[in-house]
């Protein structure tokens, strides 16, 4: 059979022309290797539906130019951009700002660092080559990944964040990522944590932008949690109504190691989320949740790799998608019980709410087990609200709207009310109820 | 108080009410008894406004108001209380937050000031312990894991909270046992009053014994068939329904 090559979108020319002129500003590629991650990207290209992985989010439809890279901004523009941000506004932490993937000092509390816990910017350590960099791709499938290696390609700023073994900040660090502009741009940033044994560390991220304005961040977030250690990590994505936001984050679980990680989406016009996980050691136990709101053509991805290496490890994946108007929503999940990984106790589960005729919520869950001592499952169910439910609250004097935004806070609360930080919490609840009333 | 005249029902092609009318008087207690399937239930839904079923004739006037053109929340908001046969489970709703959220809507519809958290903690309270509700159970999900004498007691709490003027209790007593039953009609009696009428649905003249009506009547077959005094239901209990449900095969 002949080779079929699919000729290149005029997004994925673009990119290429953009890597060759950019390459020059960028910092050192050796820890990186940045060439070798754009010439897989190159291989491949923007994925379109022909491929599994992006079957119901077709990137390369939907990315129809190439957006150059954000240069960095003026100290002026950066604080007028943060000016009018609210992500986790009212929560207590230590802020990294990055203003259109750029880290801002003047806005960040690089001074104001928890004790234990220790912040480079990532382009000094790539200067420096810094050993931890070594610890970037967590998860070996994270490496396959086309959004990932363009991220690689076009990385231009980020953080090393290192928390000392024994460590337990009660103050969270936040990554405050604001977009600004008036004409389309691009970002690639990379924050890599280490989490030392023993410690425990909160970690809060949010993502504003303009409205209007088709920009395209794209996100990486890599965690290494050592043994018997836990990283609790709340994220929000409150991206302008035009952004097309990609991220991934990639964590590795060594022995008893605990991650909490929560997503609540309400922005962006397309968002992926990626979420890929490496239970490595023994005993380790993942909280991974996701609460999406979505309205107005939004098009929200939730795809989430669990990869199970070792005994004993328990998973808990709830996402919970509430469809509003003609938007869309997409949950892909697969867990992969390896062999070695007996008495894998995995449950993941997806839920969504249907308030309109016209959404749709496209399913796709996977178990792959290689073991025979595991308990594991997965459920997805679909629907519009309860009427019986309706009729109850509106019986006791709800009018109709109420009850339902009643319903929906209820369905969408189970997802983030496992939050250990109690702000962070408050801060998504806060979300969740900005949505509905947005609403109307 | 409430007149239902020559209400005509059905759902889905099924005739369930035909051409019912019932009068209850201002601080009248009115029990309609009946066997089962003679539409007693239809009645309590269609007077709170569940949109399942199809209104083909008739009307429901409130102080002289149709409220067959109104939503179940401006019911609700106009006086009108159901205190369902089996109340839902809401995962997720406090049971003060759904409390403080109903108060307030119906408050806000009839154009009065939202009560301050401090009045509305003491007001139910209050309510709580007069109907033995422990505090424990107002911070839970709404019904969620509550007994079935639980969630009964819960209908009358916000019937007292809520202060409405008609009271339709849809077989308030099925699922209760003694106890429950005694604390349940103790807390519906404590608000009998001019100026609120109560239209309990019931099969067993056991509630009535607690609740004592001012008025019975018999349904059959989607109309009332027979009206009289509290003995009327004693009689009822001796001779059972097997007169009105000969006269359903007639």
């Amino acid at each position: 059979m002949a080779d079929v090559t699919n000729l290149r979108s005029p997004a994925e020319a673009g990119l290429s022309k953009l890597f060759e002129s950019s390459r020059k500003a960028f910092a050192s590629d050796q820890a990186i290797s940045r060439e070798e991650a754009f010439r897989f990207f190159e291989a491949t290209g923007l994925p379109s539906r022909r491929v599994e992985a992006f079957k119901y989010t077709d990137l390369r439809a939907a990315i129809t130019e190439a957006a150059p890279p954000a240069e960095a901004p003026s100290e002026d523009a950066a604080r007028a951009a943060v000016a009018g941000v609210k992500g986790f506004a009212e929560v207590e932490a230590a802020r990294l700002t990055f203003v259109n993937g750029h880290l801002v000092a003047a806005l960040s509390d690089l001074d104001r660092i928890p004790e234990g816990v220790t912040v480079a910017p990532l382009n000094e350590a790539l200067a420096q080559g810094d050993a931890r960099l070594k610890l970037l791709a967590p998860v070996e499938q994270v490496r396959e990944n086309p959004i990932y290696q363009l991220n690689t390609a076009f990385l231009a700023d980020g953080a090393l964040i290192s928390v000392a073994p024994g460590a337990k900040p009660r103050t969270p660090v936040h990554l405050r990522f604001v977009g600004t502009g008036a004409t389309a741009f691009s970002t690639a940033t990379r924050v890599l944590v280490e989490v030392g044994a023993g410690a425990e560390f909160f970690l809060l991220e949010s993502h504003e932008g303009p409205a209007g304005l088709t920009y395209q961040p794209n996100d990486a977030l890599d965690v290494h949690i050592g043994e018997e250690a836990a990283f609790r990590h709340t994220r929000l994505n409150r991206e302008g109504d035009a952004a097309i936001a990609l991220s991934t984050l990639s964590v590795r679980l060594d022995a008893r190691a605990q991650l909490e990680t929560v997503n609540l989406v309400t922005g962006a016009k397309l968002s992926r989320h990626q979420i890929y996980l490496h239970v490595a050691g023994a005993d380790a136990n993942a909280v991974v949740n996701g609460a999406t709101l979505l309205g107005h053509g939004q098009l929200a991805d939730s795809t989430l790799l669990a990869d199970h290496a070792a005994t004993g490890g328990i998973g808990r994946e709830m996402f919970k998608t509430v469809i509003d108007g003609d938007s869309t929503g997409v949950f892909q999940g697969k867990i992969i019980v390896r062999q070695v990984a007996q008495q894998t106790d995995g449950k993941m589960k997806s839920d969504c709410l249907l308030l309109t005729d016209d959404g749709q919520m496209m399913n796709k869950p996977e178990l792959e087990i290689f073991a025979d001592d595991v308990a594991c499952g997965h459920g997805a169910t679909c629907g519009a609200p309860d009427e019986d439910l309706l009729f109850y609250l509106m019986a006791r004097g709800l009018p109709r709207a109420t009850a339902e935004s009643l319903l929906v806070q209820a369905f969408i609360g189970e997802a983030v009310e496992t939050v250990t930080h109690e702000g962070a919490r408050d801060a998504l609840i806060g979300g969740i109820e900005a949505w509905l009333a947005a609403r109307g | 108080m409430l007149e239902i005249k020559n209400l005509v029902v059905q759902i889905e092609d099924n005739r369930i009410l035909n051409g019912l009318n019932l009068t209850v008087n201002d601080g009248e207690v009115a029990a309609i008894m009946g066997p089962n399937g003679s539409g007693k239930s239809t009645l309590s839904y269609v007077i709170a406004g569940k949109e399942d079923y199809e209104v083909l004739d008739g009307e429901i006037l409130l102080d002289g108001q149709n409220v067959l053109e109104m939503a179940a929340d401006e019911r609700a908001a106009a006086g009108i209380f159901l205190a369902f046969q089996y109340p839902l489970e809401i995962p997720g709703v406090g049971t003060m937050t759904f409390l403080k959220a109903c108060l307030n809507a119906q408050r806000k519809a009839r154009g009065e000031d939202e009560l301050s958290t401090p009045d509305f903690i003491r007001a139910v309270n209050a309510a709580a312990d007069k109907l033995e509700i422990n505090k424990e159970m107002l911070k839970r999900a709404l019904n969620v894991g509550f007994s079935g004498g639980e969630k009964k007691r819960m209908e009358i709490l916000q019937m007292a909270l809520l202060q409405p003027k008609f009271c339709v209790l849809d077989e308030t007593d099925s699922g209760l046992d003694i106890d429950a039953l005694r604390i349940v009609s103790e807390g519906v009696n404590a608000l009998r009053a001019q100026g609120r009428s109560f239209l309990v649905i019931t099969h067993y003249q056991r509630l009535l014994n607690h609740i004592v009506p001012d008025t019975v009547h018999v349904m059959s077959k989607g109309q009332i068939v027979k009206t009289g005094g509290k003995e009327l239901a004693l009689e009822l209990e001796a001779s059972g329904y097997a007169e009105y449900r000969a006269s359903e095969a007639a």
